[in-house]
Formats: structure tokens, C-alpha cells, sequence
């Protein structure tokens, strides 16, 4: 039996220890990302389009195909997670209903992604013959989405003190005007934080978009921006690999000679994106904060 | 006309004890009639039968717990989602505790104040001018005009006037609660409702309050909680005593502080429990 | 007297613009929650009927499909039936969860405890920002450098292809981690600060507060974490597709290449016909997966009951 003392110095140093190991593992993971992925990227990398056989590709249309579905899926689904948040924050009653809908949002939320892409696979693509398109991609992303978007924007709401709410009902307002033009604009720093921090999730998924978005990524003609040209980047009705999709689809086929150079480029690519996003929620958030409060 | 329903005898100290104020100058503007409260099956408040004098400042007292706040709150329905109300609230001859009433359009007649500040996230004009947008108001000329006279009645213009396009949330806690003050009365209520609005604030702060509220009795009606024996003493006319979700005893301020009829009440104003 | 009451009564009664946008504003914001609910119901009824169907329609026996060994829906055996054992993946998918949160839960929660207990400095200043940042890089990139870094490794280690479980649970074990270490922190966080002032009074040391106290308490939180990490690994599709193989075969050891149920759906989907048994029984697979993720959220709910009745 040791004795306490020795006993308390071996624990705290094993978990020195395991800290230490744990950062480690992780910075090696970032720095492996960095360092064999940085040296790819060029202008001419993250422009030009990819070639199938040949080295020398870029991600051009990846990117470009990424940020739209990015912004599209935000799109449908910011309206959507907004008005469920403000549903359930100041209308849903606490009975069986509600703890049904949260349950209901909550399953969504743990699904696995794949299954979401499936879903939207078996949905848009084939019964509603939107084929392997950007919009069968944005809605699919949007259900992977909502869940998580939702929640984020009700703990935003509930983060704004109550009585601000009265303060808006005492003036004679709706409970919809209290909500919409009281707590809605004081819970935008933390809104907003929600809203990028998911994009950056959406911006790297995969595994919902390979069977709706496609894994293909016709060239794009970037000066034809009708968008019922097949090839607009406008278009919504084409086919739109990502660049997270990219990864993937160049590392289960094996055919491009530089699949690795091109995968690593990408991967930093992704990861700087993440970065970016994160900074950006947080820089937003506390800039629309002071905004909002200082004199 | 003097209503009093004394329960005991003059001699002894009574249970409970309401006179009614009954002032032809000062017409009743609100009343409640048999008012019961409910959160769930819990009684707050059993008897509860008040009526207020317009152009006058009532305050109603009583320790912690006493029921005091959840009537305030009652009046103008701001317990809607929280409590069962029962009974009738009489707004100039009008039950407004009836469901066919529009409640927004009540409580632009019957405003409150809270207890803590709670200015919007907004500048200082937009805190303001805001509810009056949503209601119509849009000529610019007609929202400066409010906000200044708001501002003006609840003395804080001079001190805010350059500074109107600031967040509201950088005020000290006494400017802000004027600030709350001037919005409610910027969509021109009847009544004003306070619910302990001073406990917030330090002394400097609550006796400017204090002074305000004496000059915005001449166009309101006011009804104040307060936790301050004092201040209930320098501003109200009539004072009620809640305790246990029932008034004990409704009279003039003078009255209540000199010579209480009830034991309860006499131990409370004297400091001795509460 | 009498008709200015009558006036404001009627003033009172008239359906004011708030009412009127407080129904309008009710019933789009229900009609965006009940979209929200119709989605999750859809999916669940899509892939249920279609999952279903391979024992509906195709009249395997569900017994067959979850014991059987052999995965090859196009082929019959000698019984005529058709070939859909979804056991190899099956057992796939549970031996790679439950190794990787093996091997994840101790480095997961010794880093939490070490953030909050030990370190807290050290823990806001680095190891939170790594891990919140981690948490959000994509699956593709955990496969990606799985299979530029870890197969190899397997490779060069126990000889073979290097594809297998072992990669596989190496690449989960990496990726759960900062989501499992993220909510242990919180877990540890949410214990009251004098159940430690109380026990370090008692003259404990700081490891037996930790150990006795700390941990203790926060038993459900942690365990919570571990199953939300667990969830996270059984569903991952491409990150654990692109290491592991893709054979469907029952896995013979940690180091030859096996299967689970997400890489046989990713790679099988695309080549399948719609409404053939191939496809049907692939949408049986999808159909596990997703019984799974709602066991897995039907846990995270016990574990939440039973601590809260503590």
C-alpha cells in the first residue's frame, strides 16, 4: 500500500503524462496537415481544375463548388433553425409534445451523416429526380445541419436575459415582437458565433453529399453566370464534388498520379478553412458584442 | 363614502382593516373585484380587493413572500403564462382580465417597470422610439418629440441628450432605470406599474427616482411594490400591507405609518419582523 | 360616463396588429419546428421501408441477415438462398467502436481532469483551443492522413496490407478523442467547487479528491461523453472506409482487411440497382445503423435520468 502522499505525486504525474501525450498526438496531427499540405498550395492549385490522369491538377471547381453548397445550405437552413429556436424557446409548452419534438431533433442530431446522405439520396435524387445535383446536396446538408443549428440558436436566445423579454411585453408588444425585435437582435454576437461555427462543420462534410451532391465536378465556365447554363457555376441542377468529397474520391480510386500531393493540399486547405471560421466566430462575436453594449 | 369592513371591534387590534380611498378629486381608475391568484393549485393571492385612485401614488407593502409582486404583476397580465388570475380587474369601468381583451392594447394603457433595469440592447433613442415604430409611429420629427419629452419627465434628457445614439447597456443601473421609466411612459399609458424599481439602485440614484415619480403622478396613475418602509412613506398616499397573499390592511400612508389597526402590519412598519 | 366606457371597452376588444402577429409569427415558427420533425420522421420511415424490404419482399430471414457470415447479396448458396450475412460488418462496426472508445475514454479523461483539476492555465491556454479546433476538422482528413500515415505504419509493423481494424481504430481513436475530451471538460466543470473544497478540508490529497470525489460525481456526465463518442465512431463512414479495407469478410485478426457497416454503404450504394435485393439489403444495413444511433441516444438518456434522480 502506498502511501497517500506518493500515491497523489505518481497520479498527477501519469496525468501530466497523458496530457502531454494527448497534445502531442494532437499538434502532430495539425502539424502533419500543415506542413505536408502547405507546400502544395498555390494560386494555380486552388484555381484550376482538376485533371483525372494526369498530375498538375488543381481543386479550383472543389472550392468553388464547397463555398456554394456552403452558402446554399446555410441558406435553407438559417430560416428553418431560426423559426424551430424561437418555437421552442417561447412557445412550446412543457408537456409531452415538446419533449417529443426535442427528442425528435435530438435523434436527428446523432444520426450518422452517412445515413443523412442516404436518406437524401433515396429522396431527391431518385424519387424527386433531382439527380446528383447541388440542390439535392443543399438539402441534404441542410437536415445535417438543422439539428445542431437549432439548438445553437435556442441556447443563443436563452443566453439574453428574461427580463428583457417583459421589458418588450410591458410596452405592449406580441410575444412574437418581444422575441423577433428584442431578444433576436441582443442574441446576434452569439448567433452568429453558432451560425460560422456550424458552417465549418458543413464545409467539411462528406459522407452526406457523396450520394446527392455527386462526385463529379463538370469544368465551370466562371464568366457564364446564367444559371440554366449547364456549365454556370450558378447552376444549381449540376453535379458538385467538394473538396472534402475530392479527398475522399481520389483516395478510394487511386487513379490520379498525385493523389497525395493533391489530398494533402486539400486537407490543409479544409483544416485552414476551419481555422479561419473559427477566428471568425470568435473576432465576430466579441466585435458585434461591443457594438452592441459599449457607449 | 368610507368603506370598512373591520372585523373586530376599535378597541383591540383587528385582523384585517381596509378603508378604500374614496377621493371625488381622484375617482377610482383601477380596481379588483373577488382577485385570486394560482401557481397551479397554490392560492398567492386570496383577498386582494383594491381599489386605486387616479392621479396618486399607491404603494403596497409587506414582507417577502407576501404576494405583493404576483398581484402587481396580475394587473396588467403580465402573469398570463405563469399564473391562474380570477376575478375581475376594473380598467375605467372595463373587466380587463377577461380573454376577449387584447392584451397588448391593455398594456400600452397600464405600463410597468421592473425591478431590475432592463434597457434593450439598443441605443438609448432606439429603447425608446422602438415600441412606437412597431405601432405606426414612424414621422422622425414625432419620434424625437417623444423621446425627448419621455427623457424630459423622467429627468434623464440633460444627462443623455448628446449621447441618444449610445447603447442603451453602457447607462449606470439609476439612468438606466430611468431610461425604463421614459420608455414606459412613452407609449402614454394611464397607469404605471413599479415593481420595486429602487432596489436596484444606491441612494443618490433612488431618491431622483423618487422625485420623478412625484412629478409623473400628475398625468399617471401610479401603483408601486416596495420593500422600503421609507420611501412608501415619502411618496404614496395610500398604502396596502400584503402579507400571506392577503392585504391585512388598505389605508392613507399617514394612516398605516401613525396608527395601524392590524398587530401584523404595526410590527411591520416598526420594523420588527419582515 | 356610460359611453366612454363603452368605447374603451370596445378599443380593448379590437383585435390589435400584436395579435395579429403573434398568431402569424406562432404558426411559422410551429411550421418550421413540424418541418424539422417531418424530416426525422421521413427518414426514419425511408430507410425502415426500405431496409425492411429485403425481409418483406426478398423474404430473408432476419436471423439469416444477422448471423449469417458470407456477404454477397448477388449470390446464392447452395440452399438457393441469397447471400446477405451482415455479421462480418456488424461485428466490425462494434469491434471498431468499442476499441477506439477503449482506447480514447482513459487519454480523454485523464486530459479533462488534468484541464480542470490539475492545470486549468495550462488547459484554457492550450489544450482547449487544440481540442475545440480538432473537434471540427473533417472526417475525410482524419482518413486521409489514416491512410498516408497510420496504414503504413500498420504495414510496416505486422506485415499484411496494413488496411484493418487497428487502422481503423487508430483513425477513430484520434478523431473521438477531442469530442469525448471536450465533454469530459464539461462534465468535470459541472461539479460544484466546494464538493472539492470540502474533501481537500478533510485533508484528502488532490488525487483522492479527483479519484473519490471529482470523478465520482461526475460519473454520469463522463459516461455520457463516452457514449456520444462511441456514437460518433459506430457512424463515421469515409474517415473508417478509407483504412479499413473493405473486405466483407468476418475480420480474423486486427490487421486484415474487414469491413463495417458504413463502408460497405458508401462503396456498395453507387453499384447497386434500386429495388434489387443488392440494394435492399444494403438499405437493411443502412436500417442498423440507424436502430444503433437511437440506442445510442436512448443511453445517453438513461445515464442522464439516473444521474439526475441522484
Amino acid at each position: 500500500m502506498m502511501n497517500p502522499k506518493t500515491q497523489n505525486k505518481v497520479a498527477i504525474g501519469t496525468l501530466y503524462g497523458v496530457a502531454g501525450l494527448v497534445v502531442l498526438i494532437l499538434l502532430a496531427l495539425l502539424g502533419y496537415i500543415l506542413v505536408s499540405g502547405l507546400p502544395q498550395l498555390s494560386w494555380h492549385f486552388l484555381t484550376a481544375p482538376a485533371k483525372a490522369f494526369l498530375k498538375g491538377g488543381g481543386v479550383g471547381v472543389q472550392l468553388y463548388n464547397s463555398f456554394y453548397l456552403l452558402i446554399l445550405a446555410m441558406l435553407i437552413s438559417f430560416p428553418i433553425a431560426l423559426g424551430a429556436a424561437i418555437y421552442l424557446y417561447e412557445y412550446a409548452k412543457d408537456n409531452w409534445v415538446t419533449t417529443t419534438i426535442r427528442t425528435a431533433i435530438e435523434i436527428l442530431s446523432s444520426l450518422p451523416s452517412v445515413v443523412v446522405g442516404l436518406f437524401g439520396f433515396l429522396f431527391f435524387v431518385v424519387k424527386l429526380r433531382l439527380g446528383f445535383s447541388i440542390l439535392s446536396g443543399a438539402f441534404a446538408l441542410t437536415f445535417f445541419n438543422l439539428p445542431l443549428l437549432t439548438r445553437s440558436i435556442e441556447d443563443s436566445l436563452r443566453t439574453i436575459d428574461t427580463t428583457q423579454r417583459e421589458g418588450g411585453l410591458a410596452l405592449g408588444l406580441s410575444r412574437w415582437e418581444a422575441v423577433t425585435r428584442v431578444i433576436l437582435p441582443a442574441a446576434v454576437p452569439s448567433i452568429l458565433t453558432g451560425v460560422i461555427l456550424s458552417a465549418g462543420r458543413v464545409f467539411g462534410e462528406a459522407a452526406a453529399l457523396i450520394y446527392t451532391a455527386g462526385q463529379s465536378a463538370p469544368a465551370l465556365d466562371f464568366t457564364d453566370w446564367n444559371p440554366f447554363n449547364i456549365s454556370s457555376p450558378l447552376n444549381p441542377m449540376r453535379p458538385a464534388e467538394t473538396l472534402a468529397v475530392h479527398i475522399w474520391k481520389i483516395n478510394s480510386e487511386g487513379i490520379m498520379p498525385d493523389a497525395k500531393a493533391i489530398s494533402s493540399g486539400s486537407s490543409a486547405v479544409l483544416v485552414l478553412a476551419i481555422l479561419l471560421f473559427n477566428f471568425a466566430a470568435r473576432y465576430l462575436g466579441k466585435r458585434l458584442y461591443k457594438r452592441l453594449t459599449s457607449a | 363614502m368610507f368603506l370598512s369592513n373591520d372585523v373586530q371591534g376599535n378597541t383591540e387590534m383587528l385582523e384585517r382593516h381596509i378603508v378604500q380611498p374614496a377621493d371625488a378629486e381622484h375617482p377610482t381608475i383601477l380596481s379588483t373585484e373577488d382577485l385570486h391568484v394560482y401557481y397551479g393549485k397554490k392560492e398567492a393571492i386570496s383577498e386582494g380587493d383594491l381599489r386605486f385612485a387616479s392621479n396618486q401614488i399607491t404603494a403596497l407593502i409587506g414582507p417577502s413572500g407576501s404576494g405583493k409582486s404576483t398581484f402587481l404583476r396580475s394587473l396588467n397580465r403580465m402573469n398570463d403564462r405563469i399564473a391562474t388570475v380570477t376575478g375581475r380587474i376594473m380598467y375605467r369601468g372595463v373587466d380587463i382580465n377577461q380573454p376577449s381583451i387584447d392584451v397588448y392594447e391593455m398594456r400600452r394603457r397600464v405600463g410597468m417597470v421592473f425591478q431590475r433595469p432592463n434597457p434593450f440592447a439598443k441605443s438609448i433613442y432606439d429603447n425608446i422610439a422602438f415600441a412606437l415604430r412597431l405601432r405606426g409611429t414612424t414621422d422622425k420629427h414625432e419620434l424625437d418629440e417623444i423621446v425627448e419629452t419621455s427623457l424630459k419627465q423622467a429627468a434623464l434628457w440633460n444627462q443623455v441628450k448628446d449621447d441618444l445614439n449610445k447603447s442603451a447597456l453602457a447607462l449606470s443601473g439609476g439612468q438606466a432605470q430611468r431610461l425604463c421609466i421614459a420608455r414606459a411612459i412613452a407609449v402614454k399609458p394611464d397607469i404605471l406599474l413599479l415593481d420595486e424599481p429602487a432596489s436596484a439602485l444606491d441612494p443618490v440614484s433612488t431618491s431622483q427616482l423618487e422625485d420623478t415619480l412625484l412629478e409623473l403622478k400628475q398625468n399617471y396613475s401610479i401603483i408601486i411594490v416596495t420593500h422600503n418602509m421609507q420611501q412608501a412613506g415619502r411618496i404614496s398616499e395610500y398604502t396596502a400591507f400584503f402579507n400571506q397573499g392577503r392585504v391585512l390592511e388598505y389605508d392613507t400612508t399617514s394612516h398605516i405609518f401613525t396608527n395601524p389597526q392590524v398587530q401584523i402590519t404595526s410590527d411591520y412598519v416598526s420594523g420588527n419582523f419582515g | 360616463m356610460m359611453k366612454s366606457t363603452q368605447q374603451l371597452e370596445q378599443q380593448l376588444k379590437r383585435h390589435s396588429k400584436a395579435a395579429k402577429l403573434e398568431i402569424w409569427g406562432k404558426v411559422v415558427s410551429f411550421s418550421a419546428l413540424i418541418l424539422i420533425v417531418a424530416v426525422v420522421v421521413g427518414i426514419i420511415g425511408f430507410v425502415a421501408s426500405k431496409g425492411l424490404a429485403t425481409f418483406f419482399t426478398n423474404h430473408v430471414s432476419l436471423w439469416d441477415f444477422l448471423s449469417g457470415k458470407s456477404w454477397n447479396p448477388g449470390v446464392t448458396d447452395a440452399n438457393g438462398k441469397p447471400e446477405v450475412g451482415a455479421l462480418p460488418m456488424i461485428m466490425g462496426s462494434f469491434l471498431i467502436t468499442v476499441l477506439s472508445a477503449i482506447v480514447a475514454t482513459p487519454f480523454a479523461i485523464g486530459t479533462a481532469v488534468f484541464m480542470n483539476e490539475i492545470s486549468p492555465n495550462k488547459g484554457a491556454k492550450i489544450l482547449q483551443p487544440v481540442t475545440e479546433l480538432l473537434v471540427g476538422i473533417p472526417s475525410v482528413v482524419y482518413g486521409f492522413i489514416g491512410l498516408s500515415v497510420v496504414v503504413p505504419a500498420t504495414r510496416a509493423i505486422f506485415g499484411g496490407s496494413g488496411f484493418g481494424i487497428l487502422s481503423g481504430t487508430c483513425v477513430l481513436f484520434v478523431m473521438i478523442l477531442p469530442t469525448v475530451t471536450s465533454m469530459s471538460v464539461d462534465a468535470l466543470r459541472a461539479v460544484p467547487r466546494y464538493y472539492r473544497e470540502a474533501s481537500l478540508a478533510l485533508g484528502a490529497t488532490q488525487w483522492q479528491t479527483i479519484y473519490k470525489v471529482v470523478l465520482r460525481a461526475a460519473t454520469p456526465g463522463l459516461m455520457t461523453a463516452v457514449v456520444f463518442g462511441m456514437a460518433r465512431a459506430f457512424g463515421e463512414a469515409l474517415a473508417v472506409q478509407m483504412v479499413i479495407g473493405n473486405a466483407a469478410l468476418m475480420p480474423g485478426s486486427l490487421v486484415d482487411p474487414s469491413s463495417t457497416l458504413t463502408s460497405v454503404l458508401t462503396t456498395g450504394i453507387g453499384n447497386t440497382v434500386m429495388g434489387s435485393l443488392q440494394n435492399n439489403a444494403l438499405w437493411s444495413l443502412a436500417l442498423v445503423l440507424l436502430l444503433m444511433s437511437l440506442v445510442f441516444n436512448l443511453i445517453v438518456r438513461l445515464i442522464g435520468r439516473k444521474g439526475r434522480l441522484q
